[in-house]
């Protein structure tokens, strides 16, 4: 185990904060209402912590392997949630520590899910300060595409083993490259994202909603995160904000390579991407579904109200983002269950959604259906493929075993969670099912305009580390928690 | 650049990672899949899985945009079909690894025409120069010539009591009364280039340079001269050891082959009938003596196994033979073999990703870069250069004592006409001259680059 390199790693990514940071900074200088000494301290914690990890033990030896790669990852995403955690406490908004930690946790693995209860009367921002407030956003914008991967885009050239902390950040079954160097993958993968960022303020803005606002928002949609700035969520906005954030939020679900084979003329093979007419079908389907159970039940006046709200609601939901812009805890039964199978499968693989991912639930069920049809033939031969592709053995594995880790693992914390006497058994299943597929709001208590601050400090750390496993896909946290990880080999 | 290496063997594998390690975009292109994972495991570089003569495969890896591509595969055919194809769909230049002795005799040029191919690289031939190379200069562990054979570069091994150690290198010349100049030395894993005040020591690999005759004059003065070799005898009767003793019993070499296969052996002796062609098992110490190991002056041990190659060379080693060298393509084995005491092991593969890190940097010559010739010395810690002079006012007519030059880098030869100047302080540098410049750490695209 090459220590030396994870603490550097670990050391450079705080400072990398630290230079985040900043810019929360000057939006508390901007609208001067406070949070500022907490982002500077915080800031100089973050830069004093990290260089003293760089300077600490120089590594020697530059090579990682795929455990130093997993370990990495888990370190550094916790370390980044600690120190993300202190510009809420030192101001004053959170004022408790775990609260701040699973408030900060929440953000960087764009879940979403809040402690935060001073919601107010309806239509009046939650208590905070606009920097903080910015900082909370933020962290879903930086989550969303992965703080190693920036890493990587603004580091000098490294070498090409760096792949493997880059394989246990981006989730999916199959992480593949752009361009040939890690680092231009990188930085191609953020400029789309950048761009992607900045056309939805523009619509945002053009729409009506206002600079800060529409700023927050993008953050929450591009991280596909959920945090917003009212208990109504984006009900407190037109019909055009709506729609707009109902779109982006889709996009922001899709495979980014699509968007580099779009960039680089590649209409073919972008358009013929399985998984992305899988993710169109199923999000299209479930929009239908809730649909039809909503009309039926006659909840709003009109056909356009129901779609609009059933295509919001269902896009939020499939690419795991958790916005709303209705109580869809009042739906009925039906359309809270096909929900809830969303947010189960989350969205593309190589996007910034969280959840199976749709690319891995396909290659689970044609493992599946390989099986069955063993089972009839004996001797059958099956090879799976996918973007007609082979699929490779060792990965059809990787992505069973993932499948099995995630429901055992949902399983131990759905029975720690239900030590909570307050709740009961729809908002404990759901507020697991949230937190680890990067959603945000669940069900009953959770729901949308509930808020997570009743558990108890042991269910939040619990759900705190549910969002990291479902934004590091399992591996990395579980690796890093294993004793044999860390003996000398 | 841009490059595509399509075949991911041992050699496909070291000109990528050279390629890479040069800071070209690098596609990798192979039809199994697991050593494009261990690939993408390792180097920086994206991958393909296909196989490299087909148009869709070669259209996925971006052929039309690439500057070079090189075919690598283990097949001859299957290469020359790629470069082909890779040429008319698109790209820059092409390299292909051509090694079947049936293509490289005659029909290597027009087919090199035909084809379109910039570099055809036959990993054999080269292999079996450089072994005879060195066999000419047996005190030598490495040679590279510049400008067509004026200008050498010798790597020997210091022995403790060699006369060199413990000199200042200031007062060596005017001791041995030759003009030559030491211009890198490896101790252990660092490289210097050192300056006047530096002291030798027992066990340093240095690197020389000297005019030819005056090379020999030095050896002779320095005592390390050992004689070219006149008998030799060659372990495994493959196609490097094919063109080495061809190579060999032109310049009247006395030359003895020893393989397994009876097949191999007369189709050797049907093509070199001057040579002495024994059927047997190399492994079988009691057959090299019998054949006379101990009175040879060199054993090159070139059969395919890495491992028979080094041990039999430790045997050969063992009854005073003068000379040992074995062929081993593993890198990670030729360093061991060094480390326990061989001093010289030849692989074919490092003077293959030689060539096309040269090549490459020839063709980045029209974007700016003006580097003529390339060598990596020293395990890769040192490179040897040679540039064109082009009429820069920062560095002609001044006396290379006054040149403010970085640090770890030296002038370590001067061609001007027929001449070759092994530069002393008050030498010049003039426009139209070639200048051999070697450097430690640093990357020079263009002579100016050597000043501060």
């Amino acid at each position: 185990m090459n220590y030396r390199m994870i603490f550097y790693m670990v050391g450079r990514l705080l400072q990398l904060e630290a230079a985040l940071l900043l810019l929360p900074a000057v939006v508390c200088v901007v609208y001067g209402d406070g949070g500022l000494a907490a982002m500077l301290i915080s800031a100089g914690v973050a830069l004093l912590v990290g260089t003293g990890l760089t300077l600490l033990r120089r590594p020697k030896n530059h090579t990682i392997y795929a455990k130093e790669g997993f370990i990495i990852v888990a370190l550094s995403w916790v370390a980044l949630s600690l120190v993300g955690a202190l510009p809420f406490v030192l101001s004053g908004e959170i004022p408790r520590f775990v609260d701040a930690f699973f408030e900060t946790v929440s953000g960087f693995t764009t879940t979403g899910s809040s402690v935060v209860t001073d919601l107010g009367r309806m239509g009046e921002t939650l208590g905070m300060s606009h920097g903080v407030l910015f900082w909370r956003s933020f962290t879903h914008w930086i989550g969303g595409m992965g703080v190693l991967v920036l890493m990587m885009a603004l580091s000098p050239s490294q070498s090409g083993r760096t792949i493997h902390v880059m394989r246990a950040e981006v989730p999916g079954p199959i992480v593949g490259k752009l361009v040939p160097r890690l680092r231009d993958t990188a930085k191609i993968l953020y400029l789309l994202y950048l761009v992607l960022t900045v056309v939805e303020v523009l619509c945002l803005l053009v729409a009506g909603m206002p600079l800060f606002d529409s700023l927050i928002h993008t953050f929450g949609t591009a991280g596909t995160g959920g945090f917003g700035m009212y208990s109504t969520s984006i009900g407190e906005y037109n019909a055009a904000c709506q729609w707009i954030i109902t779109v982006f939020m889709w996009l922001f679900g899709v495979n980014f390579n699509i968007y580099y084979l779009l960039l680089i003329r590649s209409f073919r093979s972008a358009f013929t991407n399985r998984e992305l007419w899988a993710y169109f079908g199923i999000t299209v389907a479930a929009i239908g579904a809730v649909s039809l159970n909503v009309a039926l039940a006659g909840d709003y006046a009109t056909v356009g109200e129901t779609v609009r709200h059933a295509a919001f609601q269902a896009s939020s939901i499939i690419t795991t983002t958790g916005y709303a812009t209705t109580d869809f805890n009042l739906w009925p039964m039906f359309a809270k269950c096909v929900l809830v199978l969303l947010m189960f499968i989350g969205a593309s693989a190589g996007s910034t959604g969280g959840g199976l991912k749709v690319s891995r639930v396909m290659l689970v069920g044609k493992a599946v259906g390989r099986e069955l049809k063993r089972l009839v033939h004996p001797r059958s031969v099956g090879v799976i493929r996918l973007e007609g592709k082979r699929v490779e053995e060792p990965v059809v594995q990787s992505a069973t075993a993932y499948v099995a880790l995630y429901f055992l693992l949902f399983g131990a914390a759905f029975l720690l969670l239900c030590l909570e006497p307050l709740f009961d058994l729809e908002s404990n299943f759901t507020a697991v099912a949230a937190c680890i597929n990067n959603i945000g709001p669940g069900l009953g208590a959770v729901g949308p305009t509930g808020s997570f601050a009743d558990y108890s400090a042991l269910s939040k750390v619990v759900l705190s580390f549910a969002m990291l496993l479902g934004r590091l896909e399992i591996y990395p946290l579980v690796l890093a928690l294993m004793p044999g990880t860390w003996t000398k080999r | 650049m841009n490059i595509i290496v399509v075949g991911c063997g041992k050699i496909g594998t070291t000109i990528l990672e050279s390629l890479v390690a040069e800071g070209h975009d690098v596609t990798a292109v192979d039809n199994r899949i697991a050593p494009l994972n261990d690939i993408t495991n390792i180097h920086d570089v994206i991958t393909v899985c296909g196989n490299g003569g087909d148009c869709e495969t070669l259209e996925e890896a971006g052929v039309e945009k690439a500057d070079l591509v090189v075919a690598a595969t283990g097949s001859d055919e299957v290469n020359m079909l790629c470069s082909y194809l890779a040429k008319r769909m698109g790209a820059g230049n092409t390299v292909a690894r051509i090694r079947n002795p049936e293509y490289n005799d005659g029909s290597l040029l027009p087919m090199k025409q035909h084809l379109n191919i910039s570099m055809a690289i036959n990993p054999d031939k080269l292999a079996a120069q450089e072994l005879y190379h060195i066999l000419r200069l047996p005190s030598a562990v490495k040679i590279e010539t510049f400008s067509g054979r004026k200008f050498e570069m010798i790597e020997i091994k210091l022995k403790e009591e060699s006369p060199l150690v413990g000199m200042p290198l200031f007062e060596m010349r005017s001791k041995f009364k030759a003009k030559f100049l030491i211009c890198v030395v490896q101790r252990g894993e660092e490289v210097f280039i050192p300056d006047g005040s530096f002291v030798l020591r027992g066990g340093d690999k240095v690197g020389l340079t000297a005019t030819h005759s005056e090379m020999q004059k030095l050896l002779k003065a320095v005592g390390t001269i050992k004689k070219q070799a006149k008998k030799v005898m060659i372990l495994g009767g493959s196609r490097t050891a094919f063109y080495l003793a061809k190579r060999l019993i032109a310049a009247g070499v006395d030359v003895k082959i020893i393989d397994k296969d009876r097949e191999t052996c007369e189709h050797l002796c049907e093509m070199l009938p001057t040579v002495t062609v024994i059927c047997g098992d190399g492994a079988q110490q009691e057959l090299l003596m019998e054949e006379g190991l101990a009175g040879m002056d060199a054993f090159v041990s070139l059969t395919g196994m890495d491992e028979q190659n080094i041990l039999l060379s430790f045997f050969a080693a063992s009854h005073q033979v003068p000379k040992v060298i074995p062929k081993v393509n593993r890198p990670e084995l030729g360093t061991l073999a060094l480390q326990l005491g061989l001093d010289c092991v030849v692989s074919s593969r490092n003077i293959i990703a030689d060539l096309l890190v040269q090549h490459a940097r020839a063709l980045e010559n029209s974007m700016g870069s003006s580097v003529e010739t390339l060598y990596r010395l020293m395990d890769d810690g040192a490179e040897a250069l040679e540039f064109k002079v082009k009429d820069d006012l920062r560095l002609v007519r001044i006396p290379l004592k006054d040149l403010q030059t970085k640090s770890q880098v030296l002038i370590a030869g001067i061609l001007r006409g027929r001449d070759t100047i092994i530069p002393a302080g008050d030498d010049v540098i003039l426009p139209g001259d070639r200048v051999v410049v070697i450097t430690a750490g640093r990357r020079l695209n263009d002579l100016a680059d050597i000043l501060k």
